[in-house]
């Protein structure tokens, strides 16, 4: 009963979202951007670029993240997470670009910097990475739909491009992950000391990592639940690990470049700034201290929750770069129209029910290993077989 | 030989002429409830503003090197040789990143259109090439705003504040606002009071994104070399079994 319930609260508050979504969407394209957004002349930019674009870029990073840690490091205990990774990263792209078209004023014309072109601007670079990028990782996700056909041939030429496609990736996710910080290097004297720096582009470049391996253990221990899978503790164990150890080389170059920037003494000043960067430092911070013990490591859980805080963490920092952080030099206070928040919800929506399908009817997670309950932390699963030994 | 505009703001009687033929002239609505709007908008390229006794214009500085035009992903705002900004509607998408950029919050967006469109002022690019002066110079009946050479115009500015220094604030704003921009402007107060954003950068703004996009060519070849060397060395063990193996 209980999951029948269940099943059905999820179904009707996803109907729910996507009808309030193609309500938003009619808003937006018969009324124009002044009648579905509380953007204006001061405050252009709000939760469609700061939350759809930034962080949904962000969240897709598990798929050069993994990529290169299977395929360019070889560490092949990762292989597991590497497909619903790309998947992740492929969809999350895909999603981007929808969403980017909400907020385009001429959403016809997204092409227009592949053929006119400014290489001064950190747009137009973005623009030419995230192109590139989605078609490598539809690239990348290529063989398990050959694989699903048994398209042996069209396998046999994929694995040949294999490595040139994954470096490619990697390159891609690099700059444009970075450059969405780069971004707002352009305005020092308007975001707050906080968020400006110099270094913008490489905080936005690890933080993206630790984020790749954050939505990695989010999906393992969500896809687990919804398969009735094991959970590979072993391997999640690891990642844990690593996201302590990425998230507090983040936090450490983060503080120490507001201290040597003085900005630190801007805590001092009342305003929400200080409250939204304490809770960014806070949501990061926990996780970091949860993972580094043993006990919380081992307690699925507590690693759900800690990952999940992660992301929070992760999601408020972009939404201070892009929204808080402005909204002082602005002299204005922006707020979401309800119709902002209905179309990215619907997005969101949207990219769980795809991730969902192509989980069920794709080979995108591998078939159960019973020895993975035992396996150490550290150690390697022996070397995967036949469908999950993809690239190799 | 780059065009620009002097404002004295202390020649301002606020009559709004600049605003009136600006308007017409670039064939927007213009009628007693938009000149009471004092705020730049689509349908507003330049605004008279009251700060008291006092006045000031609002239009687009013309940055020597502008954010707005290095942002640009379609190249759509360009600066131009004669000195305006220009914006060319055509290759626009929409993304609204100038209008993030820009430190004087002056371009503007037409919200309530279905294909909206940047609006701002564009120092009449029509005219100035030829050496006429900007329509709203022309229209000014005291000589608050007057169009001309930027060198010229810099030394005329120079000269007024030498001339009068009581009647000044000993300094020209646009100088070096932003690295510098072709709209130049005097006042009596400090500019803050007549709503000018002061400390504001003195270098070109575009040189701050610059200094990180400079380095994708060597992240791409160093990060070539690198993968591709750690997939070799990570995969040897493998190529020593493969080729013992087969041995």
């Amino acid at each position: 009963m209980m999951a029948m319930a269940q099943k059905y609260f999820w179904r009707g508050l996803f109907a729910v979202i996507m009808a309030a979504g193609l309500y938003a969407t009619f808003l937006r394209f018969w009324g124009g951007l002044g009648a579905s957004t509380n953007l204006s002349d001061q405050f252009p930019w709000g939760i469609w670029i700061g939350f759809d674009v930034l962080c949904g870029v962000g969240l897709a990073a598990g798929g050069f993240t993994l990529a290169a840690t299977v395929h360019i490091f070889n560490i092949k205990s990762y292989h597991a997470v590497v497909r619903p990774a790309i998947l992740t990263a492929f969809l999350g792209y895909l999603l981007v670009v929808v969403a980017l078209m909400f907020d385009l004023g001429h959403p016809y014309r997204i092409w227009h910097p592949l053929i006119m072109w400014n290489p001064r601007s950190v747009m137009f670079e973005v623009g030419w990475c995230v192109t590139l990028y989605t078609t490598v990782l539809f690239l990348e996700f290529l063989p398990v739909v050959l694989e699903k056909f048994r398209m042996h041939t069209a396998l046999k030429i994929m694995k040949g491009v294999t490595l040139p496609i994954i470096i490619a990736g990697v390159i891609l996710s690099t700059l444009h992950q970075s450059s969405l910080g780069s971004l707002f290097l352009i305005m020092p004297d308007r975001l707050h000391p906080l968020w400006w720096t110099p270094l913008l582009p490489v905080l936005f470049f690890i933080s993206a990592v630790a984020t790749g391996l954050a939505m990695t253990i989010f999906e393992s221990w969500h896809s687990s639940k919804a398969f009735g899978r094991q959970l590979e503790y072993g391997l999640i164990c690891n990642m844990t690990r690593v996201l302590a150890v990425i998230t507090a080389v983040y936090l450490t170059m983060r503080f120490l470049d507001l201290s040597h920037r003085g900005a630190l003494a801007t805590l001092n000043e009342p305003g929400i700034e200080r409250w939204m960067f304490g809770l960014e430092i806070v949501l990061m911070a926990v996780p970091m201290l949860m993972f580094f013990r043993e006990k919380t490591r081992r307690h699925p859980l507590a690693v759900y929750l800690g990952v999940v805080m992660f992301l929070l963490g992760f999601v408020a920092n972009r939404m201070n770069v892009s929204v808080t952080g402005l909204e002082r030099a602005s002299g204005v206070t922006y707020i979401p129209k309800w119709s902002e928040v209905a179309v990215t919800l619907a997005i969101i929506a949207a990219g769980f029910a795809i991730f969902r399908l192509a989980a069920r009817y794709l080979p995108v997670f591998e078939e159960e290993r019973h020895e993975d309950q035992e396996s150490v932390p550290g150690t390697r699963i022996p070397t995967l077989q036949g469908a999950a030994a993809q690239g190799d | 030989m780059a065009r620009a505009i002097l404002f004295d703001s202390t020649q301002c009687i606020g009559c709004r002429q600049c605003e009136q033929a600006c308007s017409e002239g670039k064939k927007l609505p213009y009628d007693d409830k938009i000149a009471a709007e004092e705020k730049t908008s689509a349908h507003k390229l330049t605004a008279v503003r009251t700060y008291g006794e006092r006045y000031s214009r609002k239009l687009c500085m013309h940055c020597l090197d502008p954010a707005c035009a290095s942002v640009c992903p379609v190249a759509a705002l360009q600066k131009t040789a004669a000195g305006p900004v220009v914006y060319l509607p055509e290759r626009c998408m929409g993304c609204r990143y100038c209008m993030v950029s820009c430190v004087f919050g002056v371009p503007t967006y037409e919200w309530n259109s279905r294909l909206p469109y940047v609006r701002k002022c564009d120092l009449c690019a029509d005219r100035v090439p030829k050496g006429e002066p900007t329509r709203c110079a022309e229209a000014c009946p005291t000589g608050a705003t007057i169009s001309g050479d930027r060198d010229e115009l810099i030394a005329e500015a120079r000269k007024r504040l030498a001339e009068n220094p009581e009647g000044y604030y000993p300094r020209i704003y646009g100088l070096e606002e932003a690295g510098g921009t072709s709209v130049l402007i005097l006042s009596a107060v400090p500019f803050d009071q007549i709503g000018y954003p002061v400390n504001i950068e003195k270098t070109a703004l575009p040189q701050y994104t610059w200094a990180a996009l400079k380095h994708i060519p060597d992240v791409v070849v160093m990060g070539t070399v690198l993968l591709g060397g750690i997939h070799w060395l990570t995969h040897r063990k493998e190529e020593v079994a493969r080729k013992e193996g087969r041995s």
